[in-house]
């Protein structure tokens, strides 16, 4: 009995080992720094403890303005991107004799490298001395003036930055989502033909109930996902977001670590815990959500 | 209602992509199911049964043929516009619903005058809970009901909208052995209750004879007898209907006609009178041997299985079709007469039907006492 009960955790040590050592003990060091004054990591030495990081942070301009930018990429993307990757599912499933060419289309995106596709982006977009870029034209030829998304105003590098984020996270989307629909059973759709149900009303009280989990998967995992975006802002915009005004919270806390202005674990390490709680909260009010529909 | 189907053939291109081959699902179906029935599609599975029920609840157009609801065309017709209620094997409940909005679904569907108000769906819903009695479960979601309780749920949504032809396809097939006997029960209470001309799809022919007005007995694609159960069990048209009726099965042996003697192995049956002469294939139900220590008809006894009213006799013969054991069901008292390596039968007329070696087609005979 007494071996027994050892034996359970002789069996979880590997994990719990790995575990502790690489997840919560950095966890609780973030946690440690994110209240140390002036934590040097070289030197190991603080000049106090207390909310000054956090004062910090949030009193920074870049900071706030790395918020504004996180949020609004978050609240445009995420609802789009299941929305566009639903109505293109539904598309696909309908068209059985070459969706699977389409398919692989659509799944593109996702094998190719998010730099790669960035630098795309940018040559389409960008507005040179020397040319106005592939959208340019196409806006000129219906009569509309050049901008210049890269590096003009505010609203067109964040149009280019939803526009990149969608393309980058729809393939995913896509092909849960299509593999979700071709699992509702095919019966239920008899029944309902035969009841007389309309297409809209099939959808709404028949697909859509049936397929809601992996719709919260997806936006559960799109929102998380869309919090920590900074690959796909550099990928556009180069390394120095600050100045392009694009920055994300995980740019500003790579920036505090690393960056021209870095150095300064701690500042990174209170706005990492700001995210996390950010993240925390939003993931726990799905979750919340996600429950109360199913029970419905 | 009546529902008529002429000549009416289905065929679905083939699997094999390169050939254009079609498969032929349903051969000329040709046949008319009267009005206030419980009639069942039987036959083995890839017969054509549930192609039939599609066709005729109009989940399938037929390639060639009519389909009529009494003296209308519904060939053409969607399946929401010719008025049936249909149960699937699965059940296809909604799962995210309720019973009560499972079985209201059909209703919110109406549209323009047909529109009902929540006081009369209400009532509609009540009024097909009763007939099926599950009004206690109204509230329950499907997975938390029994399989039996989640049919009843099927049959009442199939019923709300009162619908002209209740089809069920397999109903039977996802319950077990007890719930199978009971809601067999039930099901032919509901349509003596409603009315409904109800056609259900089996390959259970116990199933098929204990609940149904009539038996379509169906085989590849072709019919291959209509009729009551028991004329259908009496006097099948074949061998095939001969073998697919009856527990246990009718037992089959290569016999001969030679004149005017029916002959199985050297043993000599019965004196007939039949057109036929020569080679032919005897079927003898299980209940037309009779013991006797002078019958014409002697196998190897092999075991004697007590059933309590009556007695298996299991037995072997070299006639024996596939060389199977011959099972016969005598009554306990003749049984006691049973002993040794032999057992020696009469054989009731009746109860033996001659077949066609080729054509597998019933040969008419009369006995001579």
């Amino acid at each position: 009995m007494k071996i027994g009960r050892y034996k359970a955790w002789i069996y979880l040590l590997p994990a719990i080992v790995f575990l502790a050592l690489f997840m919560v003990y950095p966890l609780i060091d973030v946690f440690v720094y994110s209240f140390e004054e002036g934590y040097n990591s070289a030197s190991g030495t603080s000049y106090g403890t207390g909310f000054y990081n956090y004062s910090y942070v949030l009193h920074d301009p870049y900071f706030l303005q790395a918020v504004k930018n996180t949020f609004i990429i978050v609240i445009i993307t995420v609802p789009l991107s299941t929305a566009i990757a639903l109505m293109i599912a539904l598309a696909l499933s309908s068209i059985p004799k070459v969706k699977e060419l389409y398919q692989t289309i659509f799944f593109l995106p996702y094998v190719t490298n998010t730099l790669a596709v960035g630098l795309v982006f940018m040559i389409m977009f960008k507005k040179t001395p020397y040319s106005d870029g592939l959208i340019n034209g196409v806006i000129k030829l219906f009569g509309g003036s050049s901008i210049d998304f890269i590096d003009g105003p505010y609203w067109a590098k964040m149009f280019v930055m939803c526009f990149y984020t969608l393309w980058i996270v729809m393939p995913f989307k896509i092909l849960i989502l299509t593999s979700a629909l071709a699992s509702v059973d095919d019966t239920y759709y008899k029944a309902a033909r035969i009841d007389g149900t309309s297409r809209f009303r099939t959808f709404t009280a028949i697909t859509l109930p049936m397929i809601s989990p992996m719709i919260f998967y997806l936006v559960i995992t799109g929102f998380i996902g869309a919090f920590k975006a900074y690959s796909d802002e550099v990928a556009i915009f180069g390394t120095d977001l600050n100045s392009a005004g694009m920055n994300t919270i995980v740019g500003y806390v790579y920036d505090k670590l690393y960056g021209d202005g870095g150095g300064y674990p701690s500042f990174a390490s209170a706005a990492a815990l700001i995210l996390f709680m950010i993240v925390f909260t939003i993931t726990c009010i799905n979750l919340l959500i996600s429950r109360k529909s199913s029970n419905v | 209602m009546r529902i008529r189907l002429e000549n009416v053939t289905k065929e679905f291109p083939s699997r094999n992509k390169k050939s254009n081959d079609v498969v032929i699902a349903a051969d000329n179906l040709d046949f008319e199911i009267p009005d206030g029935k419980l009639v069942s599609l039987l036959g083995p599975s890839g017969c054509g049964k549930s192609t039939a029920l599609n066709l005729i609840c109009g989940l399938l157009t037929p390639t060639k043929g009519k389909i009529f609801f009494d003296d209308d065309d519904v060939t053409e017709l969607p399946p929401e516009k010719r008025g049936v209620g249909m149960v699937f094997q699965s059940y296809a409940l909604y799962p995210h619903l309720n019973v009560r909005k499972n079985i209201m679904f059909p209703l919110q569907n109406l549209k323009g005058g047909d529109k009902l108000s929540k006081e009369e769906m209400n009532s509609k819903v009540n009024e097909a809970a009763k007939i099926v009695q599950i009004e206690e479960l109204m509230d329950r979601k499907p997975k938390e009901m029994s399989g039996g309780q989640q049919q009843r749920v099927a049959i009442a949504r199939a019923l709300v909208k009162r619908p002209r032809v209740l089809l069920l396809d397999e109903p039977l097939s996802n319950l077990d052995a007890r719930l199978r006997i009971q809601t067999r029960e039930e099901i032919k209470r509901i349509q003596t209750e409603t009315k409904i001309t109800t056609v259900f799809v089996t390959h259970d022919q116990e199933e098929a004879m204990s609940i149904s007005d009539l038996i379509i007995v169906m085989k590849a694609g072709l019919v291959h007898q209509i009729g009551a159960p028991q004329d259908v069990y009496d006097d099948p048209a074949n061998l095939f209907v001969a073998k697919f009726l009856g527990t246990p099965p009718i037992n089959v042996f290569n016999g001969s006609v030679r004149d005017g003697k029916l002959y199985i192995g050297n043993d000599m049956i019965a004196g007939i009178k039949c057109e036929k002469e020569g080679d032919v294939i005897v079927g003898i139900r299980p209940e037309g041997f009779v013991i006797s220590d002078k019958g014409s008809f002697s196998c190897r006894l092999k075991a004697v299985e007590v059933m309590g009213r009556d007695t298996s006799i299991v037995s072997e013969n070299d006639a024996s079709v596939d060389g199977t054991a011959i099972r016969s069901i005598v009554s306990s008292e003749d049984s006691r007469q049973v002993s040794g390596d032999t057992v020696r039968f009469n054989i009731k007329p009746s109860k033996m039907f001659i077949f066609d070696k080729e054509t597998e087609e019933r040969i008419m005979y009369e006995a001579e006492v």
